[in-house]
């Protein structure tokens, strides 16, 4: 008998186990898509007909297609400006040797642990006591918050297997940084930049409790679907709605994954192939 | 136009510092137009930081670097007229062989029809022509080395440095590749500088080596100067064979030293005496040494033969001096007269040495 | 070289040694090109944690007067979350929905942690993937899900209803404590299992032939091998779920109805219809430093176990 026999046998009890995980993690998702085409105002069995008719009343309501356009342009905004910021962030701390490096990435990374009430509420404090009003600019303001850890923790395995002596021999043939950057670091990069430009585009996109603090009179997506969640006629509409959000959440975020794990052609490590 | 003769880089109690770790201790060097120059030493010794330092690519903690008369401390990588060949070459796997190669051409705007006969030119220099449209993960190791090489001398730097660049390579690539630098590196006249830890290499390649370790250099010289003059034991112990004795200096500048084994040897005044007594380090070479099968005139130590070693065209043989733990290997060159017959172990014999053949090292 | 090329040769001229003084400057201190680099994202983690949070902390120590506030320092908001019971209730039911919360993921996930590290051998990197989607997409469906699961007229009573298993819509299902904590477990589930899933990959599967090697059964060896080193993992996926769920307001709000509301509840309402930003403040602090005492305590705690199981 094989010592690796133990990892390769395959144990029934695990299999139906992650099996019914995967019910348990996707069945309440997949509630949503399925009754935003029940044809009737309450979620209930039995489902007696099915219709397309509360994706059609969606676009003719203008506060939707307000709210949307809303919210990608805080996500456009904000995933660029995190990832860009991102960028320079994760090449410093994966490259240069400075004192700190541990306690500087804990603290950006705090985002991601502390409850994002807290964060919300501390900056809704600062903007008022500095008299800024509330607007879309206070969201992207909350978002940034939230997405750079999100940036800095998608790029920074890429810069750490990004072999330093790419940039290096392009600055010895001539480039200074810009170029450098430019021709040597963004084209190898690309795939990273790209997952952190999906991932924190989808983070923003989604993201709620900032926007509940700090949006003005003008809302985001998930705002305006909180809002729309008290009124019971509204309700097969906004399943239909949240079905759209999910799916293009989804389909982003699969796509950000993919190109982040696998996007990694053999040559861009700069290994040398036997 | 400077004087040949003018160093080309020079190396000013150079130090490098990463925290309290010095990785470069002090290092003085000059480094001459047209010239060959290895840095060698085992891994830690600094030679890869010194070369760094030389690119640009570690500030210098203290000291000068003055490469062709200018002060190069605070002048960035891509304002030095220096190129380097990487470890791993550092090939941009984005690009082809050909936009690899025309790099660095791009400050320089030339013409499509100048970049493309320029490249064309390096490619058949490095033998590779053909090979243009390639990705690095397409090319082997050697082609990528050359590629390397090609990338760096388009730009016609005055300094090309290489850092380790035959070490990826296998033991046949590697002796056809070193011909090959070596012969470029007659052909184009450019100075080169070389990083690496295989003494056979850095002899094989340079006019002069420089050998460092724990972050300094211990001696700069020729391959023959190395081998005739080393400074220490490690130096004498790395190229050949080399026999080593403890000797006790009795007094500075006296003529003898009292050496283990040999007895009195003649040293010319060269050992200074320490005060704490220590024993000193006396050398000699095994060819240096001469075999007698009957004791000489003058001067020759009794031993027996304890075991004959064959090593193409030439034998060793191991003798056992009394007061000696170590035996003492003596190397028989074909045309050694007073050896009638191949010595059998357990056979006496008499060593003598001519008083220069004598080397005395410093301590460690 | 040749000069067959002569019109080639002119093309590299000479490059001059020179740099402007900031390039200089940046080139000899490594340190400075690095701050510098993470300087944009430095500023904007001050300005929009540290500054925050410190005028949080002031703040907490004001008063609200009508639509303004009484800047003098005053332990007010602090006296009264000590002697209200409210804040005291929440707050210590956040702490207890968010830890059973956790305890149940944590136990949930690492079987199937366990599965994907060690039984999946194809599409490793796919499983990760679409076990960590959900986490990623929007929070506010995920739970939005769950009131429509487990609602009066939810799927689950209409469910039971149109089968006859049932008369009347069981109303224990949704606004209870229970239900939040079944949503909290579900929209962190993945969160959870990636640090689980980390540290189980990591194990040397050369220790675990080893064990087997020297006797040990699966079982046996699960609990001597598996189990301990991949504690480390067990008790990121504690602090990363914990930490962020004590605050959380949205799932109380729309599953947990007032007998499951929790601090967040309390909090939001100050910045909203309440309208007592210190009050606010203060609540914030208290929920913080709390979350520190138990986080401090589970640390000690682990240190302790791991200290007498060795």
């Amino acid at each position: 008998m094989s010592g690796r026999s133990h990892s390769h046998r395959p144990n029934r009890g695990l299999q139906a186990y992650a099996a019914l995980f995967m019910v348990f993690l996707y069945g309440p998702i997949l509630i949503i898509p399925l009754f935003s085409f029940v044809d009737a105002l309450y979620v209930r069995f039995p489902i007696e007909a099915l219709t397309f008719r509360w994706y059609g009343e969606l676009w003719r309501r203008e506060p939707v297609i307000d709210a949307l356009g809303n919210s990608l342009y805080v996500a456009a905004i904000v995933s660029v400006v995190s990832t860009a910021i991102g960028v320079f962030a994760a090449k410093a701390i994966a490259r240069n040797r400075v004192p700190g490096t541990g306690a500087i990435v804990t603290f950006m990374m705090l985002p991601l642990v502390v409850p994002g009430i807290i964060f919300a509420v501390a900056i809704l404090i600062v903007l008022n006591r500095m008299g800024v009003a509330l607007s879309l600019y206070t969201v992207m303001a909350g978002h940034l918050v939230v997405c750079l850890p999100f940036a800095i923790w998608s790029l920074l395995p890429r810069f750490e297997g990004f072999d330093p002596s790419m940039e290096e021999a392009s600055g010895d043939l001539g480039e200074n940084g810009w170029w450098t950057f430019w021709r040597v670091t963004f084209p190898i990069m690309a795939p990273g930049i790209a997952a952190s430009l999906l991932m924190t585009f989808t983070v923003s996109f989604d993201e709620f409790i900032m926007a509940f603090f700090l949006s003005g009179t003008q809302q985001t997506l998930p705002i305006f679907v909180w809002g729309q969640l008290r009124f019971p006629s509204q309700f097969p509409s906004i399943l239909a709605l949240s079905t759209l959000i999910l799916a293009a959440s989804f389909a982003t975020v699969f796509l950000s994954l993919w190109i982040g794990r696998i996007g990694l052609p053999k040559a861009a490590t700069g290994e040398i192939p036997k | 136009m400077t004087e040949p003769s003018d160093p080309l880089i020079s190396i000013r109690d150079v130090s490098k510092r990463f925290g309290t770790f010095k990785a470069v201790d002090g290092v003085s060097l000059d480094i001459r137009r047209g010239e060959f120059f290895s840095l060698l030493g085992a891994s830690g010794s600094g030679k890869t930081t010194l070369l760094r330092m030389l690119a640009g690519f570690e500030a210098v903690s203290d000291g000068r670097i003055v490469i062709d008369g200018q002060a190069m401390e605070e002048v960035p990588p891509h304002f030095r007229p220096i190129n380097m060949v990487f470890q791993n070459y550092a090939i941009f796997p984005h690009l082809n062989v050909r936009d690899n190669i025309a790099y660095g051409l791009r400050k320089f705007r030339p013409t499509p029809a100048q970049r493309e006969a320029m490249v064309d030119e390096m490619l058949d220099l490095i033998k590779l022509p053909g090979y243009g449209n390639r990705r690095a993960h397409e090319l082997s190791g050697g082609q990528r080395q050359r590629v390397a090489l090609a990338r760096a001398l388009i730009l016609k730097p005055k300094v090309l440095l290489l850092d380790e660049p035959l070490g990826a390579l296998d033991k046949q690539l590697r002796e056809q590749m070193q011909l090959e630098l070596r012969l470029l590196q007659q052909k184009l006249g450019i100075t080169f500088v070389l990083v690496t830890h295989d003494q056979e290499e850095a002899l094989t390649l340079s006019d002069r080596i420089a050998v460092m370790s724990k972050g300094a250099v211990i001696q700069v010289d020729t391959p023959t100067g190395l081998y005739e003059r080393p400074k220490n034991r490690v130096i004498a112990g790395f190229i050949g064979n080399m026999n080593f004795f403890d000797a006790t200096p009795s007094s500075t500048g006296s003529p003898q030293v009292d050496v283990q084994g040999l007895g009195l040897v003649a040293v010319n005044g060269r050992v200074r005496a320490r005060s704490d007594g220590a024993t000193t380090l006396i050398a000699i070479r095994p060819e240096k040494l001469a075999l007698h099968s009957e004791a000489p005139v003058t001067g020759g130590v009794a031993g027996v033969v304890q075991a004959l070693q064959y090593l193409g065209g030439r034998h060793m043989v191991h003798v056992t001096l009394a007061g000696r733990d170590t035996p003492v290997a003596v190397a028989l060159q074909g045309g050694q007269a007073d050896v009638t017959l191949t010595p059998a172990p357990g056979q006496p014999v008499w060593i003598s040495w001519k008083d220069d053949a004598v080397l005395v090292l410093d301590a460690d | 070289m040749s000069g067959a090329n002569a019109g080639t040769g002119a093309v590299i001229s000479a490059r001059p040694a020179t740099a402007g003084r900031l390039s200089r400057l940046m080139f000899r201190h490594e340190v400075l090109r690095g701050y510098t680099m993470l300087a944009p994202a430095l500023v904007i983690m001050v300005l929009a944690i540290l500054l925050p949070f410190v005028l949080m902390i002031v703040m907490s120590f004001w008063d609200q007067v009508g639509f303004d506030f009484d800047t003098t320092p005053t332990l007010q908001n602090y006296r009264e979350i000590a002697e209200k019971p409210i804040y005291s209730a929440l707050l210590l039911r956040s702490l207890w929905v968010s830890g059973i919360a956790t305890l149940a993921t944590v136990l949930v996930c690492y079987p199937m942690a366990y599965f994907v590290a060690f039984h999946v051998h194809r599409h490793k990197m796919l499983w990760l993937i679409i076990i960590t989607l959900p986490f990623w997409t929007s929070y506010l469906m995920r739970i939005f899900s769950w009131k429509v699961i487990l609602g009066y007229e939810g799927v689950i009573n209409s469910g039971l209803m149109s089968i006859g298993l049932i008369d009347a819509p069981l109303d224990f299902l949704i606004y209870s404590p229970g239900a939040v904590t079944l949503t909290l477990a579900h929209t962190w589930a993945a969160f959870a299992l990636l640090p689980i899933y980390v540290s189980l990959e990591k194990i040397d599967r050369s220790v675990l032939e080893a064990a087997a090697d020297l006797g040990d059964s699966p079982l046996v060896r699960f609990f001597r091998i598996t189990l301990p080193l991949s504690m480390p993992g067990v008790i990121a996926a504690v602090f990363l779920m914990f930490i962020p769920t004590v605050g959380d307001y949205v799932t109380p709000t729309l599953v947990g109805g007032p007998d499951g509301a929790m601090i967040g509840n309390l909090l939001q309402v100050q910045f909203g219809g309440v309208n007592n930003w210190p009050m606010g403040a203060a609540i914030a602090v208290v929920m913080v430093l709390a979350i520190a005492v138990v986080g401090l305590c589970f640390l000690a705690l682990t240190a302790l176990f791991r200290r007498w199981a060795t």
